[in-house]
């Protein structure tokens, strides 16, 4: 298919999303970083749509992009099909490197970003008890300390992951901060600390840039949204699981 | 030669996830050295080189290791892409495809499967079963509606979904001595258990998928890691 590059609206383009979720912040910063234009269309998770089901009916979650009627599932899935469709965009560079073994740097550490990161502080969220939550923090700061050693290695001393501009691991944990907000405001708890004696400087210097990009700002809602949804989350479904949270 | 590369894989010869690197490597028609690991005594160099997880596979190549089975795939398709057949599709969207159902072997498909074996109550195993089945007809359908009479997940020749299930094709094989219910049964699953008994005969397949009589002894004695 032939494709315009600036400004194009990529045709029948539309995404189905949270606005809050990690997984959808990081695909709608791809689309904004390629200045795609697309039908955003908010779904509410609790009684999802038709559409959802139908475009996504192995999982119902979201995101899903609907390219020219044909569904696109899964965060990383759909953020490569972006890079890779429009790679001739003059807006954006591609958010992978072009050598294979940083590629497969970004992609480790993008899996460990969700694997092991995001379950524990959500697992922070809805712990029952005192002792579990206690568990949920350590096991949170064990793995931001690992994503802060990742930064020192991958960066060299630049300001994202992916060196000048953001790149996909970038996407990944920085789609996560919104929820860091919320951890801070409504659990006290700090999972990157930008203080003097901080265990994590090299992320808290990488967070500030990243919030200040055009895309984190156009795309990702103030906290207070964000804990209004975990309110309405609290309130309907004590104990769900990371599924039905955030995606 | 010059320019030669050193391929290392640490491995252990259970691992379902050690079978799809070595598939792939087999396909790509590079040779490597193979480490088989000692899980209960790691090794330095697996310390070394994978160091946030400790697990196989590694893939040792001149020196940098990559980690994640599904993450080495598409290192090696990237890698040596000038050589042997490709393992993920041209086409971006039938990349996504590939990539969506080589995620859902691995979280629902493998979670399940594994869950079924170590049940310790008959509630957890039924669930566990349950889902692992459920998967086995989800991939029968996948067979039916896109590859068209083809061979493969991945067409014509062997691709990314292919070998992201194919690794675990021992295992799945013995679900039934395993865990009380079969995952390829010919009668429920016949196209699947068609493409099973397809890849099983690649010379890929045989060089890297364990012996089944051994692992149900190996997995019996609790050695499932």
């Amino acid at each position: 298919m032939e494709k315009e590059p600036k400004g194009d609206d990529g045709g029948d383009l539309k995404l189905l999303g949270l606005t809050v979720s990690p997984f959808v912040i990081r695909v709608r910063m791809v689309l904004q970083m390629k200045a795609v234009s697309y039908r955003y269309i908010e779904q509410d998770l609790f009684i999802k749509s038709d559409l959802l089901v139908t475009s996504n009916p192995v999982h119902k979650k979201v995101p899903v992009l609907i390219h020219g009627g044909r569904p696109v599932c899964e965060s990383s899935a759909i953020m490569e099909y972006v890079d890779e469709v429009w790679a001739a965009s003059t807006t954006g560079a591609s958010i992978l490197p072009a050598d294979p073994y940083e590629r497969a740097t970004a992609r480790f550490w993008a899996a460990y970003a969700d694997s092991k990161l995001l379950p524990a502080w959500v697992g922070i969220m809805w712990a029952a008890t005192e002792e579990e939550r206690t568990e949920k923090v350590d096991e949170t700061l064990a793995a931001i300390g690992r994503l802060e050693e990742a930064f020192g290695e991958c960066s060299n001393g630049k300001a994202f992951f992916a060196g000048d501009s953001v790149g996909y691991l970038d996407l990944v944990l920085g789609s996560q901060l919104l929820w860091f907000g919320v951890l801070r405001k409504m659990f006290g708890v700090v999972v990157i600390d930008d203080d003097a004696g901080s265990k994590t400087p090299l992320l808290a210097s990488w967070a500030k840039q990243f919030v200040e990009t055009d895309m984190a700002k156009e795309v990702v809602p103030d906290v207070d949204t964000a804990v209004e949804y975990l309110k309405k989350l609290q309130a309907h479904r004590p104990g769900s699981t990371v599924t039905q949270l955030l995606s | 030669m010059a320019g030669e590369d050193e391929l290392k894989l640490l491995g252990t010869w259970a691992s379902p996830w050690a079978s799809r690197v070595k598939i792939a490597l087999h396909l790509k028609g590079l040779s490597y050295e193979y480490v088989e690991q000692d899980l209960d005594n790691k090794s330095e160099l697996l310390l070394s080189s994978n160091p946030v997880h400790k697990k196989v596979p590694v893939l040792i190549h001149n020196g940098k290791a990559i980690c994640e089975s599904l993450v080495i795939l598409e290192y090696i398709d990237e890698a040596f892409g000038a050589i042997g057949p490709s393992f993920l599709p041209a086409d971006p969207y039938e990349r996504t495809i590939a990539r969506f159902w080589a995620a859902y072997i691995d979280n629902k498909l493998a979670i399940p499967w594994a869950q079924a074996f170590k049940a310790n109550t008959e509630e957890e195993k039924a669930e566990g079963l349950k889902q692992t089945l459920a998967a086995a007809e989800m991939l029968e359908g996948v067979l039916k509606e896109c590859s068209k009479g083809k061979l493969f997940f991945g067409g014509d020749n062997v691709g990314y979904m292919d070998i992201a299930l194919g690794g675990l094709i021992t295992w799945l094989q013995e679900t039934e001595e395993l865990c009380g219910a079969k995952f390829f049964d010919t009668a429920k699953t016949p196209l699947l258990f068609e493409w099973m008994e397809r890849f099983s005969g690649l010379d890929a397949a045989k060089v890297s998928l364990q012996d089944g009589g051994r692992l149900v002894e190996f997995a019996k004695g609790g050695g499932l890691r």
